[in-house]
């Protein structure tokens, strides 16, 4: 909280002064030193330039009482009761959370018709699961869901609040962030808590280039969206701990000025999410013909076929098959990527994966900085060999099982 | 029908770098372009203009160089332009950002209808756009793929929610946040460009605002603070295999079966 204040008198050389902000924020104007409106009180100008020239004023703020804030509460994702699996992630990682600062972990779960589905979640550690059955709420319409959301941040006051950035999720957070005017981070990769109970909160900037850490220092609570397949997916627990508590909120105030006239499904699909083996084909494959021979590999290692972006905007592939930050995120426990360069966009939708096996002719692609089997050389020569001698192996173990089963 | 178009000015390239030693961003070029996904709710825009008729207004907060992204638009056909612009809204979280641009559409008029790209390339969050719908009270809907149908009191259309297709009729007014390839954008056209070389941009300050509060802008009316930057971690674990393809293939397998996936 604060604003910066320039000392001209100790500015000095001015275009030096300038050239730091990376924005353009800092101007000459009448020979004197000037910020505009492109300023990002990133502090860089009050750091690097000379001592004095540019201070942060600290406005005093009112605190908040943090100890009135208590819990980490997670938004159970659902379709008609179905409950989105990225819940079950946020709660592992709630329960990491709410043991270092020894606080409960807390669901939140709004539809109709969903009393046995919510049970499910007393089998990934949440303490209490708080339940919100009406018929208003059948399908996800924004304006009651918010207001039912904001319904129970006041009654609970819960001090860190997940949601998953499900299609629901990134536009429900929003809206429920800024009528309890409180901060939202969007798309966290990784998350701590401090021992104050303030989040620490990390998420790629700039297209993945840079990484930020962000605080939600005198709000509660404290928001933060997080993708599917980031955190780990806990164990279901067989036994049920935890309590259901019903809740309710007046009918009247639960109007909307959105109908849902139909919900069709889409054919089924395979996403590229669920599948433990990926085989992606970046712009090294040369046409469109030679996607069938990953496609081959991919059926001999029980997975599925991904890409760059490239490679979908030329066509070849849906752009549901786009790994990166303008496509899915994937944490599969094999990914082979197949002249892939592996720009930091890409790299940020796969980079937790568990096995990462690179082939790239170029000993310098930066794919090989992510990558933990680092294959210099040319995919063509690899990956039908490959194949070919998978099938040998397949079919040599066939026939000495069946010699085995004849004897 | 009074449209509103809010778009944003991006870094053209995404060649943004923290250096590892001193944590100091380096940005090379830093060459502004209209964000991309913008385009499609200006051209969502135009095409209820052409059925319904009225008028399309964009408007855009950031430095005045941004009045570029507002000058493009009048290119591809859009009537009105506005920019919100004061240092005072310097370092503004989504909440700041989506109150300021709030308070600066409740100034210009009064809109059936309000736009918003998916999200932007450099902020990349797809939340301000549902936060200016709460902050103005209205309805909103994301993922919006398709206008099934305009009717005089609301509209019907089509969102994208991965699983499945969600068809919703919502009352004006209202804020739409557009999928990508809701429509493919027109191009600028040189005509136009030149027709409205000299149109007139309105420029809001914190002075023209309903609210003049400072704490409730920039980086004082953001709840989220950065506090600090740095390079994204490089795995630690990596064997590099040189060698001839025969040789690259052996150790593949190899390393395959041991991983137990062949
Ligand atoms: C805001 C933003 C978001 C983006 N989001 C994404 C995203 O979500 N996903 C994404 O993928 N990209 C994204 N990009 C684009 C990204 O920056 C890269 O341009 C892209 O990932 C490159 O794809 P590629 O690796 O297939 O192609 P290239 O970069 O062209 O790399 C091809 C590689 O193949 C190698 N090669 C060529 N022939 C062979 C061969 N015979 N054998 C072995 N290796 C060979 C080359 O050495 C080269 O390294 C985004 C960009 C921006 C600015
Ligand atoms: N500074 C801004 N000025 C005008 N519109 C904006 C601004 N920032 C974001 N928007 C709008 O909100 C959408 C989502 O942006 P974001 O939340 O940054 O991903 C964009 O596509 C724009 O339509």
């Amino acid at each position: 909280m604060g604003k910066l204040i320039i000392n001209q008198e100790k500015v000095g050389n001015i275009q030096d002064l300038i050239s730091i902000c990376p924005f353009g924020a800092l101007e000459e104007k009448d020979h004197k030193l000037q910020i505009n409106a492109a300023c990002k009180m990133c502090n860089l100008c009050v750091k690097k330039g000379p001592k004095g020239a540019v201070v942060f004023v600290e406005d005093s703020v009112e605190s908040i009482d943090k100890d009135q804030w208590k819990g980490i509460a997670v938004y159970a994702d659902h379709i008609d009761g179905v409950i989105h699996p990225v819940t079950y992630e946020l709660l592992g990682k709630a329960r990491e959370l709410a043991d270092k600062v020894n606080q409960p972990v807390y669901a939140v779960m709004m539809g109709h018709h969903i009393g046995s589905q919510c049970e499910e979640l007393l089998h990934y550690e949440a303490d209490k699961v708080f339940v919100y059955d009406q018929e208003e709420l059948d399908r996800f319409r924004m304006e009651p869901y918010a207001k039912v959301f904001e319904h129970f941040v006041q009654m609970i006051k819960p001090a860190v609040i997940l949601v998953g950035a499900t299609p629901v999720g990134r536009q429900l957070a929003p809206r429920v962030a800024a009528k309890l005017r409180t901060g939202l981070t969007a798309d966290c990769t990784i998350l701590d808590i401090n021992e104050n109970t303030d989040l620490v909160q990390i998420r790629p900037a700039f297209g993945g280039n840079i990484m930020a850490q962000i605080l939600t220092p005198n709000h509660r609570p404290q928001m933060a969206t997080v993708r599917y397949k980031v955190m780990n997916a806990p164990e279901r627990k067989e036994a049920a701990r935890g309590e259901i508590v019903q809740c309710h909120t007046a009918a009247e105030v639960l109007s909307s000025r959105v109908t849902v006239l139909d919900i069709i499904p889409k054919e089924k699909e395979q996403y590229i999410e669920a599948s433990e083996v990926l085989i992606v084909a970046g712009r090294g494959i040369k046409k469109e013909e030679d996607l069938a021979m990953l496609e081959e590999l991919a059926d001999l290692l029980g997975g599925q076929v991904a890409c760059t972006r490239p490679v979908m905007e030329a066509g070849w592939l849906d752009s549901k098959r786009q790994v990166g930050l303008s496509g899915r995120t994937v944490r599969p426990k094999l990914i082979i990527t197949c002249g892939v360069s592996g720009s930091v966009q890409f790299a940020a939708g796969m980079n937790n994966s568990e096995q990462i096996i690179a082939i790239n002719k170029d000993e310098n692609a930066p794919i090989f900085k992510t990558a933990h089997y680092c294959l210099v050389g040319d995919l063509y020569e690899i990956i039908p060999d490959l194949i070919g001698r998978m099938k040998e192996s397949r079919s040599a173990g066939i026939s000495s099982l069946a010699a085995a089963a004849a004897r | 029908m009074n449209i509103l178009v809010c778009i944003k000015q991006v870094p053209d390239s995404n060649k943004v770098e923290v250096d590892p030693v001193t944590g100091v961003l380096k940005r090379n070029g830093v060459e502004s372009k209209m964000n991309p996904y913008d385009l499609y709710a200006i051209e969502t825009a135009l095409r209820i203009k052409e059925q319904l008729g009225g008028e399309i207004t964009v408007m855009t907060m950031g430095p005045n160089q941004a009045s570029g992204v507002l000058k493009e638009a009048f290119a591809m056909g859009v009537d009105h332009g506005m920019l919100i612009s004061d240092r005072k809204f310097g370092g503004a979280d989504v909440l700041a950002t989506s109150y300021t641009i709030s308070q600066g559409i409740q100034k210009t008029g009064s809109f059936d209808l309000i736009l918003c790209g998916k999200q932007t390339t450099d902020g990349d969050t797809a939340q301000v756009g549902p936060e200016v719908a709460e902050w103005l009270e209205i309805p909103s809907l994301s993922n919006v793929s398709k206008i099934l149908e305009l009717k005089s009191g609301s509209m019907i259309v089509e969102m994208d929610m991965t699983h499945d297709v969600e068809i919703a009729e919502i009352q004006y007014p209202c804020l739409l946040a557009v999928e990508k390839d809701i429509y493919i954008p027109r191009l600028p056209s040189y005509v136009k460009k030149q027709e409205t070389k000299d149109r007139e941009i309105r420029i809001l300050t914190i002075a023209d605002l309903e609210d003049q509060d400072e704490m409730h802008y920039g980086l004082n009316g953001s709840p989220t603070q950065v506090q600090r930057i740095f390079p994204p971690e490089v795995n630690t674990h990596r064997e590099v295999w040189n060698g001839d393809g025969d040789e690259l293939t052996a150790k593949l397998l190899a390393k395959l079966k041991e991983l137990k996936f062949a």
